[in-house]
């Protein structure tokens, strides 16, 4: 909680500074303002209608999970306004309109057997005094998370429009040790941080880790026996693949939006270019074709187009063509060098990296290039990832190294693709290359 | 009201299939545990082997003085920012190496490519291609056998110097050959 009061302070600094610049550098991080809804989240009860344990760490979760959004807040003077001891019983809803409180959250959870529990919920809208949706899920017990995500994503959905993000993951690079000996590991973990697991040992060098949209995949730059090629990581059986054979390096892949192909950049002898691959067929497919480097390519969400990085105009710039290579269109049209081109799951934005007189900026452009607005920005971040719903982003973070820092720290930051509100991302290490499940099927 | 909200729980259910919910928080988390321990396993089966002929002295040591002459040679070269053109500089260096690797024909290389921080990830990975690849080329033209040669691109993972500064940076644009 201090944490992020400090960060908002800086990010306040930051824009004050920033503006006495503004004239200069024509540079503007967008900064939006959302007044939060106040909700109360009642803690969910048992058959008697009395709270235990679960129910209170449900409780916890979604509103940890709301509130961190940014589009919540939950009053203090709520928590002492006795809830309904079951979720279908009609909350006295003049005990919450003086508080202001638009939305109650109430819900039960009791155990069926051994091994499973029985959780309910429902939205109440204050004003309307009535319900707004209802839920009911059977699920294991050691679930219990995912059942406080999937109510969160259903009340975010239904009081924000847009749908929610919670029920899914994060596949990072979890970085420690030396910055010239830099241990990396390819790590997982719930959205909020929770279930965290390694996926490798850190004894060969990993990177840019992307979610299948489709399976329970991730596809990934790995460093074995000193050859840098794209490999599949399946998180079902544990296996790891290499992906076709080349003589020269493979990276920077992404999932194509059906999952069926990869796409991705090969280097030989000093050219990059983009090509897909059809995993099951391993039949490939040159897209791109020049000496300049052509990398980092992403799929919109329809398969038709793919935006991706090239430096064939002299310098690194933003390009659009179509899913056959053809139709090539630079869309960037700024100054500075953009990289990292990502295509929003909506298909109405390309986040990008952009390199401007020394700083790094996160910002989001319209596909045709227009509508340019930077989110973020530092000394150095990195790699944005979308989340399902096309409303957040995350990217890495790496601080400016001072004299006697010989190791700065490089973390994963979130932000609201409004402007609103960086995050810090909690990590039990230093973290880079974030990227974002979908919704969990 | 009552019976549209007992719809809606049916619904609910449907869309949410709970089942998939359970099965899948399990499946996940068995399966990520093991991935990783069977990597654990694979490693150290390699490094011990690796400790054991690194032990057996006298090739070690030849190799290390040759190692050691190579740097003495000049083991590196260094490219402006965002570039892989190689400078003069570059190229005298390059003709002593190429002496170097004449001279020492049993030998092959790996030729490393790098960047400075100041760049995206993958745009440094391949930039560091084409910088290790520079480099190979310019041997090849030389004489030197192009199997001799391996080239690898770190882009910018391995900075060989920690800073913030152009001094740094400098030392980190680089491609170094070294003795496999």
């Amino acid at each position: 909680m201090m944490k992020t009061k400090f960060l908002i302070i800086i990010v306040y600094i930051l824009f004050i500074f920033q503006s006495s610049f503004a004239q200069n550098l024509k540079i503007n991080i967008n900064k939006g303002q959302i007044e939060p809804l106040p909700i109360a989240i009642a803690n969910f009860t048992d058959k008697n209608g009395k709270i235990n344990k679960v129910g209170r760490l449900i409780s916890d979760v979604i509103t940890n999970n709301l509130v961190s959004s940014g589009q919540f807040k939950t009053p203090d003077a709520a928590a002492f306004i006795a809830p309904p001891s079951s979720p279908a019983i009609r909350p006295n809803f003049s005990d919450w309109t003086p508080l202001g409180i638009k939305a109650l959250v109430t819900g039960s959870i009791h155990q069926i057997d051994e091994s499973q529990i029985e959780v309910e919920f429902r939205l109440w809208d204050i004003l309307a005094e009535t319900d707004m949706i209802g839920l009911r899920l059977t699920v294991d017990k050691k679930s219990w998370r995912r059942v406080a995500h999937i109510i969160s994503d259903e009340t975010f959905q239904r009081l924000t429009g847009d749908k929610g993000y919670f029920d899914t993951r994060i596949v990072y690079i979890s970085e420690s040790g030396p910055l010239n000996k830099r241990k990396k590991r390819l790590a997982i973990m719930d959205q909020d941080g929770e279930n965290h697991q390694f996926l490798t040992d850190g004894n060969f060098l990993v990177l840019t880790p992307r979610f299948s949209p489709s399976t329970q995949e991730i596809t990934y730059l790995a460093y074995y026996n000193n050859e840098p090629r794209v490999y599949i990581f399946n998180l079902q059986t544990g296996e790891q693949e290499l992906l076709g054979s080349f003589p020269g390096m493979t990276f920077a892949p992404r999932f194509s939006p059906d999952g069926s192909k990869i796409i991705m950049s090969y280097a030989e002898k000093g050219v990059t270019d983009i090509y897909l691959m059809d995993i099951k067929s391993q039949k490939l497919k040159r897209l791109t074709n020049n000496l300049s480097i052509d990398t980092s390519p992403s799929f919109s969400p329809d398969g038709k187009k793919v935006t991706f990085n090239s430096d064939r105009g002299g310098s690194q710039k933003i390009y659009v063509m179509d899913e056959k290579g053809r139709n090539i269109k630079k869309i960037s049209n700024g100054k500075g060098r953009y990289a990292t081109p990502v295509w929003s799951p909506r298909g109405d934005l390309i986040a990008f990296t952009k390199m401007l007189r020394g700083e790094f900026y996160i910002g989001v452009m319209n596909p045709d290039g227009s509508g340019e607005r930077l989110l973020a920005k530092g000394y150095l971040v990195e790699g944005p990832t979308w989340a399902p719903n096309g409303r957040f982003l995350m990217y890495f973070k790496q601080s400016r190294p001072s004299k006697n820092n010989v190791s700065p720290k490089v973390n994963l930051f979130r932000v609201d693709v409004t402007g609103f509100r960086e995050v810090k991302i909690v990590t039990p290490g230093e973290g880079s290359d974030p990227a974002w499940s979908p919704l969990i099927p | 009201m009552f019976n549209k909200f007992f719809a809606m729980i049916g619904v609910l259910l449907l869309l949410a299939s709970c089942e998939t919910a359970s099965q899948k928080a399990a499946v996940s988390s068995s399966a990520s545990s093991t991935g990783a321990s069977k990597t654990d396993s694979v490693k150290k089966a390699k490094k011990s082997s690796a400790s054991a002929s690194g032990s057996s002295s006298l090739f070690a040591k030849g190799k290390e003085s040759a190692s050691d002459k190579l740097i003495a040679v000049g083991d590196r070269v260094l490219f402006d920012y965002d570039s892989s053109e190689l400078s003069a500089d570059a190229k005298l260096t390059l003709d002593k190496q190429s002496r170097f690797l004449r001279a020492n024909s049993d030998l092959t290389f790996t030729i490393e490519g790098h960047c400075d921080e100041r760049g995206t990830r993958e745009y440094n990975l391949a930039l560091g291609e084409q910088r290790a690849t520079a480099v190979r080329d310019y041997l090849v033209i030389e004489g030197i056998d192009a199997d001799r040669l391996r080239v690898i691109s770190y882009g910018k993972e391995k900075p060989a110097v920690i800073g913030s500064n152009d001094m740094a940076w400098s030392k980190n644009r680089r491609a170094v050959t070294s003795i496999d």
